[in-house]
């Protein structure tokens, strides 16, 4: 567990009296703070071993006109407290009169009951020979596997806290533990390939080393073999992790932030429209037993809860905070964080077909195809490639091209399109759903899309 | 375990020489415990950000913190700890982890003066001593919004069809001590200032959104200076041509990259191949290229962390050294690394004072300062009409570079380049390839040098830079598209 624990009824206590003393009749509280080691490894030795305690809190007020305003510190002394509250009430004076969020009408909602369980840390010293172990392991899988460049084992204790001034108090504990795992391979004459996978659990002990292991090595030594691709239009096989990837990047379509700021493709009046083929369903759902570290609330003291963003390829709901579930007439959905500009965004996405729908294509299968198909393993520079508030996306992507039953990695190549082209591109889908850190999702394919290689 | 709390008595609100006792007796006991180096950090940090949309101030968000980072090293070994706890007893606990890292432990007596392999901290290198009252003189948050409203109203007056604007404002001040057991005990106060504006454009199906940033450190007065109706005009005359835009067509063809912001092309792919991170590693192509030609002899290439005001100067990197000016690569000839106590330890490549942070809860790591591309005797026009059918990319957005050196970036406003004249607009356009193909390609270079802020994310987290180049004109590149 953390070393540093939060109090919450200390803190609470110390906030109301300091909120009393400087007349502040409103407020609230976000504090998180956590214990972390992690190592990484570099041919069979410590490359680096790391330790953190990181303590932090978001004071929010409201002035006497109403208006809000925020600090943050990482302070959690009386004097940091005094002054965070302090810098809070000066920014109150600059709030926007035009949006003032609310406390959460959900703040003190029951919360669900997460099977969670809380791991004790594992040494240092022994993650330390877990990970050279794993190494050594990954580079014996095959004699072109030179380095595992980027790996790393990881385990934290965190805890979260919300508090506000008229008795929310919501407090959630909780343990995670990851390994990544990239390896570099080359053979002679030939470019180095890269490829990697990665696990999340509870606790360290709890890990899928060998099972990221296996994914690791099969992905790198899949792509040893490779070629150019010609510059074209092609039907393409989304891996779930791309897939959950690029509907991340998009998200901007199911935020009612983002609707309000005019910076989505949806608007207010998209709901009950068709976004999608009318066999695509996407739902959040933070909940989801697959989505390790979920959250029980968001940065308001809302309830996480499952959300239906798209049945039957029709959008029927936002993500929402306080302020922007008041502006449609809804609730908050338990997606927003803690701000003046409360910011809005998803847990964890579910993607696949509308039950009941009967329509797409589903239990396709790549090597039964005719071909050529390009499978997109996964792709890269999203941030750079995707123009949510346009619907374009540019990206580069390690996969394979799949002919006559036959597979071959590409050796370099971007995809690109319109995500509302894309959505009503859809064929079907391939194999069951992949519970991934992002979301859960089945291979999805898409026709029509650009593919520009380096041939 | 953990020993007795060490002499105490540090002044809270400053990192004045009252901290020398407590840091001493740590670096003592460091030592004493059987660590080669240890290496003290301390961080405290006032921030503000400011939003504008529209005509309204939606967003003030101020923070401040504070913290330390503890690097131990033993050997080619280090243990790294980061902590918010700045007392004696919370030093000494990281400190304690850090060793146990190496298999280190600390004595159970006090340390309070020099020990065995610690001769004690050498004087103080004040760089903040001119520097203690930036942070009062920087604008108010009352000016701060004056000045970003004063933005967006521009942009509503120079644009068209615009359906969202947006003002940002970032000001981050960070004070920071460096102490290590061989003796290096340097502190500075740092100062960045940062402004950007977006706009998004909407007409009918056709949509376009773009932004400018810019900044600058140590300049109180930086926003005060900034000239929000021309920012505004560049902004929106930008904008306003990339809306109507077609899809740039896909293929492999020479390129025509602008200066400024271009530059960061060669940040991405082969500035960070440069870092002795990447050394480490083992992923870089150039690391046993020094001496040989990896680019065009038409490129000469610099990391600097001198140039007055650049978002990517310092007085002092994160490890206490003084910055240098790097020569990279002159004249197509690869000359050296960028290089940090690691680096140094590990790879043999001299220190650069290049050791850089985010924060106090990263260990530093050779890190670019302000990178680019040396001016050239050609002019940008001689470049263009050199082209016969290629892309000329005005203005880059992001980009990255994969673990094997392949990089992409999107161009954010792009023309064709027909018969060595530019012609029309495109959009959707990416550049792919890989640094040691590219750099060979960099055939000229003109002679209108200029450098632009930006944010690098890596290893030791997130940084200010510079990127920079004069035009420069690749022979041949893939432009991913439509």
């Amino acid at each position: 567990m953390a070393d540093n624990r939060l109090n919450p009824e200390a803190l609470s206590a110390r906030l109301q009296q300091l909120a009393q003393a400087a007349a502040i009749h409103q407020w609230d509280l976000g504090a998180s703070c956590s214990t972390d080691t992690s190592v990484q490894v570099d041919r069979g030795e410590a490359k680096q071993m790391k330790g953190a305690q990181r303590s932090a809190i978001t004071v929010r007020v409201w002035n006497d006109k109403g208006l809000v305003g925020i600090t943050s510190t990482s302070d959690l002394s009386d004097a940091g407290l005094e002054r965070a509250l302090g810098g809070a009430h000066a920014a109150s004076a600059f709030g926007n009169s035009e949006e003032t969020p609310a406390f959460s009408p959900l703040a003190t909602a029951p919360l669900v009951s997460l099977d969670q369980p809380l791991r004790e840390p594992q040494p240092i010293l022994t993650l330390l020979e877990s990970l050279k172990e794993a190494e050594r392991q990954l580079l014996d899988r095959h004699g072109a596997i030179g380095t595992v460049p980027y790996n790393g084992l990881a385990q934290r204790s965190s805890e979260r806290l919300y508090l506000n001034s008229d008795g929310a108090r919501r407090h959630q504990l909780l343990t995670t533990a990851s390994i990544y795992l990239y390896a570099r391979a080359e053979e002679a004459g030939r470019k180095p390939r890269s490829s990697g996978a990665v696990r999340m659990a509870y606790g360290t002990g709890d890990l899928d080393i060998a099972g990221c292991i296996d994914e690791a090595a099969e992905r790198t030594i899949a792509h040893l073999d490779y070629a150019p691709i010609e510059t074209g239009s092609y039907t393409c096989v989304f891996s779930p992790e791309a897939f959950l990837d690029l509907i991340g990047a998009f998200s901007s379509l199911f935020n009612a932030r983002s609707v309000l700021d005019g910076v989505s493709l949806s608007q207010r009046d998209s709901l009950g429209q068709s976004m999608a083929v009318p066999f695509l369903s996407i739902r959040d759902n933070g909940l989801h037993p697959g989505n390790i570290g979920a959250s029980l609330f968001d940065g308001e003291g809302t309830p996480t809860a499952p959300l239906e963003l798209v049945e039957g390829g029709i959008l029927r709901n936002f993500l929402h905070s306080e302020a922007t579930a008041r502006t449609f007439g809804v609730h908050p959905t338990g997606h927003a964080g803690m701000g003046a500009k409360v910011a809005v965004g998803p847990d964890w996405f579910e993607i696949g077909p509308t039950p009941g729908s009967g329509g797409g294509q589903q239990g396709l299968d790549r090597f039964s195809h005719g071909g050529p198909l390009v499978v997109i393993d996964s792709l890269s520079a999203l941030h750079a490639g995707v123009k949510a508030s346009q619907g374009s996306f540019s990206l580069p992507f390690d996969g394979w091209l799949v002919a006559g039953g036959v597979s071959r990695s590409i050796e370099a190549a971007t995809v690109a399109g319109d995500i509302r082209k894309l959505l009503q591109a859809i064929v079907g889908f391939e194999g069951e759903a992949k519970v991934t850190p992002d979301g859960l999702c089945p291979y999805v394919w898409v026709e029509g899309l650009s593919i520009t290689g380096e041939a | 375990m953990v020993a007795s709390t060490p002499v105490s008595g540090a002044n809270p609100a400053s990192f004045d020489t009252s901290w020398l006792p407590r840091l001493e007796s740590l670096l003592a006991a460091g030592r004493g415990a059987g660590a080669d180096l240890v290496e003290i950090f301390l961080e405290r940090t006032d921030h503000l950000g400011v939003l504008a949309e529209q005509e309204v101030i939606t967003n003030v968000s101020p923070s401040f913190g504070m913290g330390a980072g503890i690097r131990v090293f033993r050997g080619e070994r280090d243990g790294f700890v980061s902590t918010n706890d700045l007392s004696a007893q919370g030093l000494l606990q990281g400190l304690d982890q850090a060793l146990g890292m190496l298999g280190l432990m600390l004595s159970s007596g006090p340390s309070t003066g020099p020990s065995k392999g610690f001769e004690g901290l050498g004087a103080l290198r004040d760089f903040s001593a001119v520097k203690s009252d930036w942070l009062e003189r920087c604008p108010s948050l009352a000016e701060a919004t004056v000045k970003l409203l004063e933005g967006t109203a521009r942009l509503a007056q120079h644009g068209e069809h615009l359906q969202a604007r947006r003002g940002s404002y970032s000001r981050d001040w960070q004070s920071v001590l460096v102490a290590a057991s061989d003796g290096t005990f340097a502190r500075d106060i740092r100062l960045h200032q940062s402004l950007g504006l977006n706009v998004l454009a909407a007409d009918g199906d056709h949509r376009a959104g773009l932004g400018r940033r810019y900044g600058t450190s140590d300049r109180p007065d930086d926003l005060r200076d900034w000239d929000a109706d021309a920012a505004a005009q560049d902004v929106c005359t930008s904008v306003g041509t990339m809306l109507y835009a077609d899809y740039v067509e896909a293929g492999q063809m020479p390129a025509v990259l602008a200066n400024r912001f271009g530059g960061v092309i060669f940040h991405e792919a082969c500035g960070h191949l440069l870092e002795t991170t990447q050394v480490e590693r083992g992923t870089t192509p150039f690391a046993d290229k020094v001496g040989e030609s990896i680019a065009h002899q038409a490129v000469t290439a610099i990391d600097e962390g001198l140039s007055e005001g650049a978002f990517g100067s310092l007085s002092m990197d994160d490890e206490g050294m003084e910055p240098q000016r790097t020569v990279l690569i002159e004249r197509g000839v690869l000359k050296g690394f960028l290089s940090d106590r690691a680096g140094e330890l590990r790879t043999g490549h001299g220190r650069t004072g290049s050791g850089r942070r985010q924060s106090h809860a990263f260990a530093a790591a050779s890190r670019m300062r302000n990178t680019f591309i040396a001016a050239g005797p050609h002019t940008p026009d001689q470049l263009i009409a050199s082209v016969d059918k290629g892309l000329y990319c005005k203005s880059m957005g992001g980009g990255s570079v994969g673990p094997t050196g392949q990089f992409n970036f999107a161009v954010e406003e792009g023309y064709l380049i027909e018969n060595g004249q530019l012609t029309k607009p495109v959009k959707g356009a990416t550049l792919i390839g890989e640094a040691k193909e590219v750099m060979p390609r960099i055939s000229m270079c003109a002679n209108d040098l200029e450098l632009a802020a930006g944010f690098c994310g890596s290893v030791s987290g997130s940084i200010n830079v510079t990127v920079g180049q004069p035009h420069i004109k690749v022979e041949s590149i893939t432009v991913g598209g439509r």
